[in-house]
């Protein structure tokens, strides 16, 4: 079976500004999966290449195996749900969603049936006759999917479609887009610049930033194993401490660090002697810890509690901030602000990364 | 906080004056249409008489005047708001290098005098129709539309301009991703969304039509329009009987006024209604409480 | 003659020539990137978009321009002998306007220039008349009237305006008349005891054309202070601002377009005026769009009105350059 969607050394670029710089990709039928990045990363360009509204300068767009080029958007097997989500205010909902049968020349009969039909899946009912206007923030929404949806698109493409509601909302409509692409089984592509999103909702993420794709992974992988000191500190918290690799012992290297001589896991195979990054999640940093860890001492500046944990800022003696988030069951006393104390760390949960060269 | 007070004072003088200046004569001219002497008086009021309206509607060569503007003022609508909505279309979309060539071209007749249109179209059609051998288009009701449709074209243009620049974009690009050719995104999206500016242009139009003097008066020529016959009415001397075509037109305009403020009023209090009910309902799905619970 | 048909025809050919060379230049230049127009359009809507753009603009408006500039450079002939031996491009027409006809004693055509003169003085005067009577009201709808209130004086001010020029013009007429009510009021109060001849002192042309076009300053006034956020009104109030300087340096300074469009435009609707001045002008009455039209409907000289309107035309022209250059604005900033 052919892939969804094949990105093969896509490039698009607007004068001398380069949005999307050399993207190779393959996303599978039936995949959710996600785009993360910052606004300007380049996200929602590629995801306007994969519609058809952007030609890409260099490279292929391939959908269901076949060459996209020279296709344009309303050729495509792709529906897209807009930011604002772009509903017709002159029609009425029924009419939105039957607007890409219409334009299809589907017979009226068999356009009523599927719309009807679609107004059931989504909940509207009895909403077909409204005017969009008369719609609150979550109708809207399942207008727009019921409408992208109507013309059985292969991939359906949506760009931060949640990003204009408010939270509660936003959260509900998590769950329900996952099980709407479950039960209807293609290939979601979604872009977002919310972690939370991404990860809750996707088989896949690609990170992106600066035009370039750093890391593809599941949930898991792109939050525990990031490959990139990007994908480390943008997709959750991180702390990161800079230092030169010291010495090798199977895949754990030591790293000399104006904290101190500090230890982590070497995925990526940096050599000794090499510039490195050591990330330390915060929930991985340990108060008060003994000998058993590497850790460095530190100055309580802040405790933040939170619930079921609690945020402690420490600042190291080179004036670094040190985040450690403590369970509410950790067992550990919390320290008071202006106290000092030992932070330390398994080795096996610092992560080391090639600094990226400066520019 | 006395010389607020004081400011509020002169103000209000000011704004009586204002309006006494503004509204004073049509009601002069008003009163004088329904009293008797023969030449338009409003004091002393010598006898109520509807008199003046019958002459008026008895007077053949103002009915055909009427009918005549009324004729070409379809005319002009149907000619202007076509080339105002291609005017501003093609504003959108022209280089950029060039824009602002072509706009000075098409805004000029807005900042021409009216009676230099009505030479100028007539001028050139004389020669064309006569080069040409279209001389049955030397005729006084095209050269009149021909010369009115320049500026309001433009009027129509920049009505339907300002608000094709608040068009989304991601509409046309909405409908585009779901299959729709460009011709039918035209037809479906852009035309509904241009519709109340295009019924404006077309009201405005009209009107800006009935009303013309000073293009018609040339480009008429031989036959007579409503303002040409007037004009030479209130040369001729004054009547009470034009007093009681100005309170025709007036009345018409009011009533048509009211009915649309009533009509639009109540159209925006059940949009209004209807989504607070879609807000309500969605509160309730989300706080677990279904609408139907509480009813 | 042909040679005009040539140019009317070989005009919008070299324009339409000119605008798929610069599309294609642009698109090998990379400067547009997309559809073509008519890819973009659909060729239906797309020869639409053309056809009656390239219409409008220059069998509408720029070629009747032209033929009227062109026709005032030409003599008086009888049709038979035009496009002969003897039509050939002259400033007569114009001379006229200067110097009147060649067999008058006068030196100067004082009468013409006159008329002009005045026309252009009393316009000015209009404009700026108008100006300072709308000004307190567009102020007070755009800054401090409710909604409700403000409805009503919209009402009020454009209920005049569905009346045609020609019946307002004539109820200034009725009112200003030696039996009108202003003449009977001032006689009841003993001001005077004769009535007073307002219209042939020209008062009421000069009331009748101020009245004429007072909306077209209100409205764009109106427009541009409203755009103006209320808070620094407030604020430079708070500051203990007095309120001419509230008007002359942050109200005025922000309502430029607006004043400058307005300006424009009541200076052009009354220099080009003709409604009020053939019913509210006397025989003796100075105004130059009679003139005008006396040209084509009395002297029945074409060539010559068509010189005097192209002088009424320049004129607009000049006031409307010097108008945005005083303004710093540009013409897309006034024509909104």
């Amino acid at each position: 079976m052919a892939a969804a969607v094949e990105l093969e050394g896509v490039n698009v670029t607007f004068g001398d500004f380069v949005a999307v710089k050399e993207a190779n990709l393959t996303i599978e039928p039936g995949e959710f999966f996600s785009f993360l990045g910052p606004s300007g990363c380049g996200k929602t360009t590629l995801l306007r290449t994969i519609s058809g509204f952007i030609e890409p300068t260099r490279g292929a767009v391939r959908i269901g195996g076949q060459d996209m080029k020279g296709i344009g958007p309303n050729k495509r097997p792709t529906a897209l749900i807009f930011q604002n989500l772009a509903l017709f205010p002159m029609m009425t909902v029924a009419e939105n969603i039957g607007y890409g049968l219409r334009v299809r020349g589907v017979p009226r009969h068999e356009r009523d049936e599927k719309v009807k039909n679609l107004l059931i899946q989504v909940a509207l009912t009895e909403h077909g006759h409204k005017r969009v206007s008369e719609l609150s923030g979550g109708q809207k929404q399942r207008v727009a999917i019921a409408r992208a949806l109507a013309v059985e698109p292969s991939v359906l493409l949506l760009d931060e479609p949640l990003s204009a509601l408010d939270l509660k909302l936003r959260q509900h409509m998590r769950t329900e887009l996952r099980a709407i692409q479950k039960r209807v089984g293609i290939t979601f592509i979604y872009i977002t610049h919310d972690q939370g999103e991404a990860l809750t909702m996707s088989d896949r993420i690609a990170v992106m930033n600066a035009g370039v794709i750093e890391q593809v992974g599941d949930g898991r992988a792109v939050y525990a194993e990031p490959r990139t000191p990007f994908v480390a500190s943008f997709v959750g918290e991180n702390n990161a401490i800079r230092g030169r690799i010291s010495a090798l012992e199977g895949d754990i290297a030591t790293l000399e660090t104006p904290l101190g001589t500090l230890k982590g896991r070497n995925p990526v195979g940096l050599a000794a002697g090499e510039e490195a990054l050591l990330f330390v999640r915060p929930e991985a940093m340990q108060l008060r810890a003994n000998g058993s860890t590497v850790g460095f001492e530190g100055e309580t500046l802040d405790v933040a509690y939170e619930g079921s944990v609690t945020h402690v800022t420490l600042r190291a003696k080179t004036g670094q901030k040190i985040t450690a988030s403590i369970g509410a069951n950790a067992g550990v006393g919390l320290p008071s602000a202006g106290e000092n104390l030992r932070i330390g760390f398994q080795p096996a949960d610092g992560l080391l990364l090639a600094r990226p060269e400066r520019h | 906080m006395k010389a607020g007070a004081l400011q509020r004072v002169m103000f209000a003088v000011y704004a009586v004056v204002f309006f006494l200046y503004l509204l004073g004569p049509l009601a002069v001219m008003g009163v004088s249409a329904f009293n008797t002497p023969q030449y338009p008086q409003v004091w002393p009021i010598e006898g109520f008489t509807l008199d003046w309206f019958g002459l008026l509607l008895a007077d053949q060569d103002m009915m055909a005047g009427l009918r005549m503007s009324i004729w070409i003022g379809f005319l002009v609508v149907a000619i202007s708001v076509p080339i105002g909505l291609a005017g501003a279309i093609v504003m959108t979309q022209i280089q950029a290098r060039v824009r602002s060539a072509y706009y000075l071209i098409v805004v000029s007749p807005v900042l021409t005098p009216g009676i230099i249109i009505g030479i100028s179209t007539v001028v050139f059609w004389r020669q064309f129709t006569g080069q040409t051998g279209t001389r049955f288009l030397y005729d006084g009701v095209v050269l009149t539309v021909l010369g009115q449709a320049s500026f309001i074209s433009a009027y129509c243009m920049l009505i339907i301009l300002a608000r094709l620049q608040r068009f989304d974009r991601a509409q046309e690009e909405a409908a585009l991703d779901l299959g729709a050719s460009y011709p039918q995104v035209f037809r479906h999206i852009l035309l509904p969304f241009l519709k109340p500016a295009l019924a404006s242009a077309a009201v405005l139009a009209f009107l800006s039509s009935f009303e013309n003097y000073n293009t018609t008066t040339f480009s008429i020529l031989s036959d007579k329009t409503l303002t040409t016959v007037l004009a030479g009415r209130v040369r001729q001397g004054t009547t009470p009987a034009i007093s009681a075509l100005a309170v025709i037109i007036v009345a018409v305009t009011i009533v048509g006024a009211l009915a649309y403020e009533l009509y639009k009023r109540r159209a925006d209090a059940a949009a209004a209604r209807r989504q607070r009910a879609a807000l309500e309902e969605e509160e309730a799905e989300l706080s677990g409480t279904p609408a139907a619970a509480l009813a | 003659m042909s040679g005009g048909l040539a140019f009317v025809f070989g005009l919008p050919l070299a324009v339409a020539i000119g605008f798929y060379l610069l599309a294609a230049y642009e698109r090998r230049a990379g400067i547009a990137t997309g559809p073509g127009f008519f890819q973009r359009n659909g060729l239906g809507v797309g020869t639409y978009l053309v056809v009656a753009v390239g219409f409008w603009a220059f069998f509408i408006i720029l070629l009747p321009q032209l033929a009227m500039v062109d026709m005032s450079f030409r003599p008086k002939l009888p049709p038979a002998q035009m496009g002969g031996p003897k039509d050939l491009y002259t400033l007569e027409n114009y001379r006229y306007f200067l110097f009147g006809s060649t067999t008058s004693t006068a030196e100067w055509n004082w009468l013409h220039i006159k008329a002009f003169f005045l026309t252009i003085g009393v316009s000015i005067a209009i404009t700026l008349l108008n100006f300072a009577i709308s000004y307190p009201l567009a102020f007070h709808m755009a800054q401090s009237a409710t909604p409700a209130r403000l409805r009503v004086l919209l009402l009020l001010l454009i209920l005049p305006y569905w009346v045609n020029e020609i019946l307002r013009a004539f109820a200034f007429r009725v009112l200003l008349s030696s039996g009108g009510i202003i003449n009977q009021m001032l006689m009841g109060i003993g001001l005077t005891s004769e009535p007073i001849d307002f219209l042939g002192a020209d008062v009421g042309l000069y009331m009748g054309l101020s009245y004429a076009y007072l909306l077209m300053m209100i409205f764009p006034l109106y427009n541009a202070i409203e755009s103006l956020d209320k808070n620094q009104v407030e604020a430079a109030r708070d500051l203990g601002a007095p309120w001419w300087h509230i008007h002359a340096f942050i109200v005025m300074p922000h309502a430029k377009p607006g004043i400058a469009s307005g300006c424009t435009l009541v200076f052009m609707l009354t220099a080009g005026a003709l409604a009020a001045p053939l019913v509210l002008g006397g025989p003796r009455t100075l105004w130059f769009t009679p003139i005008v039209y006396d040209r084509f409907y009395q002297a029945f000289n074409w060539p010559q009105g068509a010189a005097y309107a192209f002088i009424l035309l320049v004129t607009c022209i000049v006031f409307v350059l010097v108008v945005l250059k005083a303004f710093r604005l540009s013409l897309g900033e006034i024509t909104r």
